[in-house]
């Protein structure tokens, strides 16, 4: 068996994931696999280690801007799951805390799930300890992942406000010291748009590729306990 | 332009924060004798109030905030003297610095001119601040408040480290000690000792004249 979900990449917002429609009917027999709630930010590398691991898994994401609202992220996947729990046995959710503060684990708690560990998916592409070093070495350290250099415009630029405001630069990033960017699949492509994005906020980059093999590790604990 | 055009321009020229515009308007009224007070309590406040409102319904979201917080602090540049000089009253003296490891500050800064707005004396000492360096501004400023922000939560434990800085220098009773910030929650603030805690810009401000307000009943008691 192989992983279901497909993704495919647009050049306004990066890699958008596509989800099965959580109301279809599945033919492959969705109540003997497993429904993973994934960030849009990670969806893509979920699909790709699952099919890869042949893993049955089925990979339901959400909007990877929910980021930006972490307070919607717990009742976005509660939503999802209760749906999914009608014709799925297994769900699981691809998401770390990032940013919700607890209140995830409150959902996950209620609904008898599991979600992956850590803080950010910053925690699950370089490990925590890693991260903490990081910032530990420098606290104004902006993290960059393959997913936000791809989208760099909409889900950094945009969303911060700077594409029309540019004069907020100053405010968000003065006291950050360098862009590090954490890189899955350090691409010619994609090292020129880390790049450019470090230099939009005016930050030097730092590159420390990372793949997706923490990622993976985490999954693996995640799916097969 | 007339008082109430030019009000109504400061209120709706904040809440879009066109900076440019609320510095002329705030130097036409001031031309035309309109009392610094008025504009502040007619229509900056009460438009960043607005803006506040509109951020907690989730129709502005942080870029609005900010622009329309730094066209406000614009206006307070050229009122802040003015005030003092008409002896406007201080409400109080607020300390702020987000804590040791941690550089986030946007929200310290939005909290920072709602004060300003709301008549605290704001004395900001930056990101990062060590424990060490926050024990020896109480001890130079005196404020009535000292607030500690964090965004991580890998920082928030600086929070008890600060309050036990404070306690160990015998500082702890002299000022009320506030928490904030993205990962803080009241239980948090109550396990390590704060005083006070607050979701949001808006509520700090109240929840910061509240504590003014005991503190005057205190000392008159």
């Amino acid at each position: 068996m192989t992983a279901s979900s497909t993704t495919s990449r647009s050049p306004a917002d990066g890699v958008r994931p596509q989800a099965p429609d959580p109301q279809a009917p599945d033919p492959r027999g969705a109540e003997s696999r497993t429904a993973v709630i994934a960030c849009g930010a990670l969806a893509q590398h979920v699909s790709e280690i699952t099919a890869r691991r042949g893993w049955p898994v089925d990979v339901h994401p959400l909007p990877p801007l929910l980021h930006n609202h972490p307070e919607r992220i717990a009742p976005e996947v509660e939503t999802l799951a209760r749906e999914l729990s009608k014709r799925y046995a297994t769900i699981a959710v691809g998401y770390a805390d990032c940013g919700s503060y607890g209140t995830l684990d409150e959902v996950c708690r209620r609904l008898g799930i599991r979600r992956l560990a850590g803080s950010h998916c910053y925690d699950l592409f370089a490990g925590a300890e890693r991260i903490r070093r990081l910032h530990k070495a420098e606290p104004g350290t902006y993290l960059l992942t393959d997913f936000l250099v791809r989208s760099f415009r909409r889900t950094i630029l945009a969303e911060l406000g700077l594409d029309r405001h540019p004069e907020l630069r100053e405010d968000y990033f003065r006291h950050y010291r360098r862009a590090v960017w954490l890189a899955q699949r350090p691409t010619p492509e994609l090292r020129r748009e880390a790049q450019a994005a470090a230099d939009a906020l005016g930050l030097p980059l730092r590159t420390v590729e990372v793949g997706d093999e923490n990622l993976e590790r985490e999954l693996a604990q995640l799916i097969h306990p | 332009m007339t008082p109430d055009e030019i009000l109504k321009g400061l209120y709706d020229k904040t809440l879009v924060g066109n900076g440019p515009a609320v510095l002329e308007l705030t130097r036409t009224g001031l031309d035309t004798g309109m009392a610094p007070e008025t504009m502040l309590f007619d229509a900056l406040i009460p438009s960043l109030e607005e803006v506040g409102a509109r951020f907690e319904r989730g129709d502005f979201f942080v870029p609005e905030m900010l622009i329309a917080g730094k066209a406000m602090s614009g206006a307070l540049e050229i009122l802040r003297p003015l005030l003092a000089e008409t002896g406007a009253h201080t409400v109080g003296t607020f300390l702020m610095g987000t804590v040791k490891g941690d550089v986030h500050d946007i929200g310290k800064n939005l909290v920072n001119i709602m004060l300003e707005g709301a008549g605290f004396h704001v004395i900001d000492l930056g990101v990062q601040v060590a424990p060490e360096k926050f024990v020896a501004a109480i001890g130079e400023h005196k404020p009535d408040i000292v607030g500690f922000s964090a965004f991580l939560t890998t920082t928030m434990p600086m929070f008890k480290a600060n309050i036990n800085a404070l306690r160990k220098a015998g500082l702890r009773d002299s000022v009320v000690v506030m928490v904030g910030g993205a990962p803080v929650t009241q239980e948090y603030a109550d396990a390590v000792g704060a005083d006070g805690y607050a979701p949001d810009a808006s509520a700090t401000v109240k929840r910061a004249k509240e504590f003014m307000s005991q503190r005057r009943a205190l000392a008159t008691a």
